[in-house]
């Protein structure tokens, strides 16, 4: 019995130091802003890395996600009646909820796993070492870049996504199951909120984006500089992403949408 | 020895996941000379290095580097006095994402605001100096380790370092790569006017080309001179590792309970 209380507390103070080592970590990145001159730049080159190589996954996503509401929405609403429904139905979906949820998951599995294989791999070859012995501090350079890159990518990619999927459902809904065009979209926009729906939805991909990168960053940064230290923060890094941003989004989603 | 200390450790205490790797050392490095840390594998050769350049906090003892205590130090002071460190790591540790050139500008770019003619100037001199002028658009996965280590060692003298630290520069490199290695050590030193600090377990290289050399091990420094007093050392410890004795002092099993034991044997066994 005693063994087990001592063994509860070890993993909670394993898991107090490990939050408390991250915490420190996020600061140091924050508040050591590389100059702009210097800075600037490699946030743009860490932008294409995270944003732009990671467009052609949200984009099909998108795209099939989107095909698939209009899909299933068609076949529901049509029982009813209201299949020119379908518009608001796909729009608030994705907007609301798809969008930054469906990005942030495939961010951490594209982006977030290839941030920290980077990181880990260039700990193992001694590379952010041999910066810190060069008297540059790869805290400002190497990890401050990515996480502002990964901080700005993930709202742009979820924009797209949710976009891109309108459009899926538009092809499924309009042009081959003939709902009319002017409903679909009337009913979009006479039902989507700017605020309630379109901006709620962006914050919850900044926070996505915010939590992911930093865990895909800490993890490579901390990880045991071996193969299967690297392996074993990638996992993790998928593992604890998706974790987060499902258990965020019911928080957001309540704090947001939960005023009855 | 007749400079005065450089670099000067004392009693230096360090431990990692509960295992004391040093264990209370004391150790001058003199200014402008080489000084060759030897020993074997797992000994805390390269932890030396690192707590002097600050990577690393002793538990207890004193890290003093040209006045500077560098355990004290602050974190932008530490980084200002690690410009005057170069350090040429096992691995080389080449920025994978640049080629030789620009690995070799890198301290130059971010440390100072040389225009680019002059920056390239300088990349090239370096090369130069290690033989690679010709390999500077080259990405590091098309070199050689030896010419890796060239690389690495142009960069860490392109902003005119006051130390610089070699962590097993020699290990597993051909006879030619090592010998280029040995060359370039020794005639960068003289011509630099560098302090070098040389961790490696290669003793006939070493010994070569150090003017000082300190044997660790078991966390303790067991002896410490010029080349030749080191050869003629009466420890019976360092003439194994010197002569590469496979038992002695330092045995050649692990410690291991009773044979018979392992084995399963229930009768005596010799």
């Amino acid at each position: 019995m005693i063994d087990r209380i001592v063994a509860l507390g070890r993993l909670g103070l394993t898991a107090m130091a490990a939050l408390g080592r991250s915490g420190q970590f996020l600061a140091g990145v924050v508040f050591g802003v590389p100059r702009p001159s210097i800075g600037f730049p490699l946030m743009v080159r860490q932008l294409y890395a995270v944003g732009v190589l990671s467009l052609a996954i949200i984009i099909v996503s998108g795209l099939f996600i989107g095909m698939v509401l209009g899909l299933q929405g068609y076949t529901i609403l049509s029982d009813y009646g209201s299949e020119a429904a379908i518009g608001q139905m796909i729009a608030l979906t994705l907007v609301r909820e798809l969008g930054p949820v469906v990005t942030a998951l495939l961010f951490a599995g594209r982006a977030g796993s290839a941030l920290t294989a980077e990181i880990g791999l260039m700990k193992a070859t001694e590379q952010l070492s041999s910066m810190e012995m060069m008297g540059v501090d790869p805290l400002r350079r190497v990890i401050a870049p990515r996480l502002w890159a990964g901080f700005i990518a993930m709202p742009v990619l979820a924009i797209i996504f949710s976009a891109v999927g309108i459009w899926g459902g538009m092809l499924v809904g309009v042009d081959w199951l003939g709902v009319f065009e002017g409903s679909f979209w009337g009913n979009m926009q006479s039902s989507v909120d700017f605020v309630d729906d379109v901006l709620n939805g962006v914050i919850k991909s900044v926070v996505f984006g915010f939590v992911c990168t930093w865990i895909a960053v800490y993890q490579g940064y901390d990880c045991v500089p071996t193969s299967a230290g690297i392996s074993s923060a990638t996992t993790k890094t998928v593992v604890y992403s998706s974790l987060a941003v499902l258990a965020l989004d019911f928080v957001l989603t309540a704090v947001m949408f939960g005023d009855f | 020895m007749n400079s005065p200390g450089y670099i000067s450790l004392r009693d230096v205490v360090f431990s990692r996941s509960g295992r004391r790797i040093l264990d209370g050392i004391t150790l001058d490095i003199p200014r402008g000379k080489i000084t060759a840390i030897m020993g074997p594998s797992g000994t805390g050769k390269t932890t030396v290095l690192r707590l002097i350049g600050g990577q690393l906090r002793p538990d207890s003892g004193s890290v003093i580097l040209d006045g500077h205590d560098v355990p004290s130090l602050k974190r932008g002071a530490l980084y200002k006095l690690r410009e005057k460190i170069g350090m040429l790591f096992q691995s080389g540790a080449l920025f994978t994402d640049l080629n030789v050139y620009e690995n070799v500008a890198f301290p130059l770019r971010v440390h100072t605001s040389l225009p680019e003619d002059m920056i390239h100037d300088i990349v090239l001199m370096k090369l130069e100096a290690v033989g690679l002028r010709g390999a500077r658009q080259l990405m590091p996965s098309e070199l050689s380790g030896g010419m890796t280590r060239r690389v690495a060692l142009a960069r860490s003298i392109a902003l005119d370092p006051e130390l610089i630290m070699y962590d097993e520069p020699f290990a597993g490199q051909d006879p030619i790569t090592m010998g280029v290695l040995v060359k370039l050590i020794r005639d960068l030193n003289s011509s630099m006017g560098l302090t070098s600090v040389l961790v490696s377990h290669d003793v006939p290289e070493s010994l070569s080309i150090c003017h000082h050399a300190c044997i660790i091990a078991d966390g303790k420094v067991i002896g410490e001179g010029t080349p030749d007093e080191i050869k003629a050392h009466p420890s019976e410890q360092i003439q194994q590792f010197l002569r590469g004795q496979p038992d002695g002092p330092v045995p050649f099993h692990y410690p291991a309970g009773p044979a018979g034991t392992d084995y399963g044997l229930t009768g005596e066994v010799s």
